[in-house]
């Protein structure tokens, strides 16, 4: 059966950074990226394009488009899905895309996936590593009126439509929807394959499309926060660690373990 | 629009203890907006639990019944409680970042068109302006932000559990009980759960647990987190594992503790060959002492540290985990 798959995809500040590197403009109050370490796409959004690879996989007949929203984009950087084998890269790259809370995010994504039109699934990571809200997908789904499955960790697409093991804190949960639906994946799927020299090569051939937010029929109205960042600060950490120190490592372990004990803590 | 309007969580045949954090959040918010702070008990028979809802801090509570909702479908629930509110019209709605609230909250501020924080661990109410201001930690618990509510709509806030404590039930509290009638058809139901499966896991709990041991990436395999389960074990406790250890396919991801695994607040978090990634640390912030073996002296978890190590865990490990036997048995 035909498929048409979206993954949504976003460009995010290396999570690997060391904390050492990490580092806060406190008057844009944005997160200013480490000199030399570029950026990346969004692990779990990795995890999204695998989910949608095994996917097609298995039913043969399945287009897969990857999806973003933002400014700023590294061309390199986000072409690591089409190298991993998806088959079209759509940006809406506009500076008006480019600091949006998660309530514009969602809009612009949804405003974007009702132009491409054909869709039966849409899949995101279960959150971004960079502001944590696992809401954009949620949004997705409120506003084009899908069913919405989260933290997947198993899916499978039939004639019936989408079959997910969602993930639980002490085990799972199978939930059930028709096509067209949004799930979220988490690592749990699986480790997202590496892309071949064949994929590098192919995905370095393909030009993504470009859109414009007024392309994709985005107003001002519908972009403006619904929240205001007012602080964004590194915190401080208040402990200091009594470094434990013996003869050797073994000596170490055995003082450790003294120490413990005088503190009542085992 | 005034109020505040707690989604209260049913578990089992109990109230859920994240319904008395919240109710505490919400009265610490209510003694500056001098709000009234009210539960909605959703399920198929929420009466019942009316009387744990005021003892555990509500002032007022709001059951809404209906064969739906008794087997917890969350899209029921959205639809059920987004009556509830347009009902009642609070001005901030408090939810807590369960499996359930942590899509719920989000789905009924896109779906009314307000704004959301999830993931709060502070709320406060600007005094000016009467309106919510949320600290979240981001960027995998490397920064904190605070984020106020724009406009004057409602705002639902979700929060962290395990951020407050739940108050002892003061069964003298009382508060009037009212049930709202809701319009429910089981075509709202678009993704339905069939099945569940748990995985029983043995001994103590690891969010329950008062010593927690963890390995990381730096244990190289499988077998070493035999010697940390039969330490856990050893000091009543329960043994974790970071992300890494559990992609590599060394442990279940249900060992996993972190910013998407399991949020633990032991006395003790003994931590063996792990760095302390912030999605690690997200996870453990709320032990009270932290303790690593590392062979990085540089390493983050030294940062968050009351007692550290600085070696190989080959050597240091096995003498410590003899001293403790020995001090456990004399």
């Amino acid at each position: 059966m035909a498929l048409n798959i979206i993954v949504c995809a976003k460009q995010v500040v290396d999570p690997e950074t060391p904390a050492s590197a990490f580092r806060i403009d406190p008057d844009t109050k944005q997160v200013v990226p480490a000199q030399g370490i570029p950026p990346v796409v969004n692990g779990f959004d990795e995890n999204a394009v695998e989910a949608a690879l095994q996917i097609k996989e298995a039913s043969s007949d399945a287009t897969i488009t990857v999806l973003s929203v933002g400014s700023g984009f590294v061309m390199d950087v986000m072409k690591k899905p089409l190298s991993m084998g998806a088959d079209q890269l759509i940006l809406v790259d506009d500076p008006a895309v480019g600091n949006l809370d998660a309530f514009g995010t969602a809009t612009a994504l949804a405003e974007a996936i009702r132009k491409i039109g054909e869709y039966d699934l849409i899949l995101c990571g279960r959150q971004a590593s960079d502001w944590d809200n696992a809401m954009v997908p949620l949004g997705i789904a409120e506003i084009l009126g899908l069913p919405c499955i989260t933290i997947a960790q198993k899916i499978e697409v039939s004639d019936d439509g989408v079959t997910v093991h969602k993930a639980l804190s002490d085990g799972y949960e199978v939930v059930k929807a028709e096509l067209p639906a949004v799930v979220t994946i988490t690592n749990e799927l699986g480790e997202p394959r590496y892309p071949t020299l064949r994929g590098i090569m192919t995905a370095s051939r393909k030009t993504p499309t470009v859109w414009d937010a007024s392309e994709v029929g985005l107003s001002h109205d519908q972009l403006s926060h619904k929240l205001d960042l007012t602080e964004l600060y590194i915190p401080v950490s208040d402990t200091e660690c009594e470094f434990i120190e013996g003869e050797d490592d073994a000596d170490s372990g055995r003082l450790l373990a003294l120490k413990l004990r005088e503190a009542r803590l085992i | 629009m005034a109020g505040i309007l707690i989604l209260g969580e049913i578990e089992g045949d109990a109230l859920g203890s994240i319904t008395g954090e919240l109710a505490t959040v919400g009265q610490a918010l209510a003694a500056t907006s001098g709000d009234e702070v009210a539960v909605a008990l959703l399920g198929g028979t929420p009466d019942s639990f009316a009387g744990d809802a005021i003892a555990a801090g509500a002032d007022k509570v709001y059951t809404v019944a209906d064969p739906l909702l008794a087997d917890g479908q969350i899209d029921a629930y959205l639809s059920a409680f987004e009556q509830a509110v347009q009902q009642t019209s609070p001005s901030v709605v408090l939810i807590g970042k369960t499996e359930l609230g942590r899509d719920l909250g989000p789905r009924l501020a896109f779906r009314m068109g307000v704004g959301v924080a999830q993931d709060c661990v502070e709320l406060s109410v600007d005094e000016s302006t009467g309106r919510v201001s949320a600290l979240r930690p981001v960027y995998g618990g490397n920064a904190m932000a605070k984020v106020t509510f724009q406009g004057d709509g409602i705002q639902i806030a979700v929060v962290r559990p395990k951020t407050t404590e739940a108050p002892e039930p003061d069964t003298s509290r009382t508060g009037e009980t009212q049930a709202l009638s809701v319009e429910l058809e089981s075509s709202v139901i678009k993704a339905r759960r069939v099945d569940t499966v748990t995985q029983a896991s043995e001994g103590v709990r690891l969010e329950d647990a008062t010593i927690v041991v963890s390995g990381g990436r730096g244990l190289g395999g499988e077998e070493p987190f035999e010697t940390l389960a039969g330490l856990a074990s050893m000091l009543g406790g329960a043994m974790g594992a970071s992300r890494a250890a559990c992609d590599a396919g060394w442990l279940d991801h249900s060992y996993q503790v972190g910013l998407t695994g399991k949020t633990i607040t032991p006395d003790l978090y003994i931590t063996v060959a792990i760095s302390g990634a912030s999605q690690h640390m997200a996870g453990c912030s709320g032990a009270k002492h932290v303790v690593a073996i590392n062979r990085d002296q540089d390493a983050n978890i030294f940062k968050s540290c009351s007692y550290g190590v600085v070696g190989d865990w080959n050597k240091v490990l096995p003498a410590f985990i003899e001293t403790v036997s020995e001090l456990i048995n004399s």
